[in-house]
């Protein structure tokens, strides 16, 4: 195993230190392997052209109990791997089942029937933020609970308990919490998730947890630890990303204004903005991880089974040769090849709802508050040291 | 007069994602019932090629194959 062969490679992940991307210089073919804090070497792609082809092999498995598989951060001995029900950590046959029980309500013409929602969450938040005065801070009165609220009515999650998932998620994605706070919190949600589907089994509801304990764990197609993990899953993803999209959102709107004027003359203009945003923050900076089951070979570089990889979508979204001056925010660029979302049989399920609240609560907001500025100087917005980028607080003024 | 562009989708292959329902929704359509492709037609109209084109590049799962004509 070349695990043991190369020296004073770069410690892996690099953190977030602000809007752009940290990246060692790998020369112009954009490989390296890097040093991950379990101890493990992977390989590091960081080329557009590269994780196309990475991401779309079936040379590479995500399932992270395989050996090989690179862990980016170190966990407990005595923490359960299980892959069960998560989708992001499943191989086909068994993703491909799972995910297809998912694709008819993520779908976009469904997601088209929530927007009436998500526009008066987005409306009510804006409003209530509005009236509390000003300064506020934006992440916690609109980024974050927008999202939330959206994600618990589609679960069928009460709102009421947000503060409880919330927390948790924060420690789960948190680079700074030990492996056992890490383990306890994602052991919290399952039970907290438990007895939630416990609850919709015996009075079900009009959502999607209450739909497949009755259509997919009552027939036997899914177990119940399985929906457990797949739960767990949906409600994590589904308001982290977003919230985190929504506060470094406005943050880079603020930042360019003369984009922004434009934004607000042509409102049709918003779709290009969201995709351009997506590219340029690309908030899963920890890019995808892989184990190759298989030797095999990416960009003519040969990787032996059992290999681990990471494929880096904040650097392939700023790669020239697809995104040339990738370091700049255009909104007029038409980043449609971004992988903000991923890219292969996992690329994100949950895109049409985050296209659609980004598109609502993007425009709302510049709307209803035409002098929207930040109360801080730039150069004082922290950011979150976390799996997903973001940022703590955005002190706002309107 | 040269052949014309041909479209053709994997169901087996598609993950649902939808991005080709974003890319050229005249071409391309989601099953009510699984949420996976359908192909709307065959044989889309020239204005049609760059869209059909780009939805294939960014298919995650590789599921549309295009014929230049």
């Amino acid at each position: 195993m070349s695990d043991t062969l190369a020296t004073n490679v770069p410690t892996y992940p690099f953190g977030n230190a602000g809007l752009e991307p940290l990246l060692p210089d790998l020369g112009a073919d954009g490989v390296g392997r890097v040093q991950l804090p379990t101890g493990q070497q992977a390989w590091l792609f960081t080329r557009h052209e590269h994780l196309r082809e990475l991401l779309r092999s079936a040379d590479f498995s995500s399932d992270f109990t395989r050996p090989g598989f690179p862990l980016i951060r170190p966990i407990p001995e005595d923490m359960p791997r299980r892959p069960d029900g998560s989708l992001i950590r499943m191989d086909p046959p068994e993703h491909t089942k799972f995910r297809r029980m998912l694709t008819p309500e993520f779908m976009i013409k469904h997601i088209r029937t929530l927007e009436p929602l998500i526009r008066q969450t987005v409306v009510v938040a804006l409003e209530s933020m509005r009236a509390g005065g000003q300064p506020a801070d934006l992440v916690e009165h609109f980024a974050l609970p927008v999202p939330s609220m959206v994600i618990c009515h589609l679960l069928g999650v009460p709102y009421a308990d947000h503060d409880y998932f919330q927390e948790r998620s924060r420690i789960l994605l948190a680079w700074s919490s030990p492996p056992e706070q890490v383990r306890d919190a994602i052991e919290e949600m399952r039970d907290y998730l438990t007895r939630l589907i416990a609850a919709r089994r015996d009075e079900p509801g009009e959502d999607l947890i209450s739909r497949l304990a009755a259509e997919r764990v009552a027939t036997g197609e899914m177990t119940e630890e399985e929906l457990v993990g797949l739960s767990v899953l949906l409600l994590i993803a589904g308001h982290e990303t977003t919230s985190n999209m929504i506060g470094l959102s406005t943050l880079v709107l603020l930042k360019h204004p003369e984009q922004l004027r434009q934004l607000r003359e042509r409102p049709e203009l918003i779709d290009d903005t969201v995709e351009e945003l997506l590219r340029y923050l690309t908030i899963v900076r920890t890019g995808l991880t892989r184990v190759a089951v298989t030797d095999t070979e990416v960009g003519g570089h040969r990787i032996a089974a059992g290999e681990g990889v990471i494929a880096l979508l904040s650097a392939a979204n700023r790669d020239a040769d697809v995104f040339p001056d990738g370091e700049e925010f255009d909104l007029h660029r038409g980043s449609h090849q971004h992988m903000a979302f991923g890219f292969g049989i996992h690329q994100c399920i949950g895109q049409p709802l985050a296209r659609a609240e980004l598109r609502i609560a993007l425009s709302e907001m510049i709307t209803r508050l035409p002098g929207l500025a930040l109360a801080v100087a730039p150069d004082d917005v922290r950011y979150r040291d976390a799996v997903v980028f973001g940022v703590q607080r955005l002190p706002v003024t309107w | 007069m040269s052949a014309p562009l041909r479209v053709a989708v994997d169901r087996d292959a598609c993950c649902g994602s939808g991005n080709c329902v974003r890319t050229a929704p005249e071409v391309f359509d989601q099953d009510d019932a699984d949420g996976l492709v359908v192909l709307r037609q065959a044989e889309p109209p020239e204005s049609e090629y760059d869209a059909v084109r780009e939805a294939a590049y960014n298919c995650p799962a590789a599921a549309i194959e295009v014929t230049e004509p």
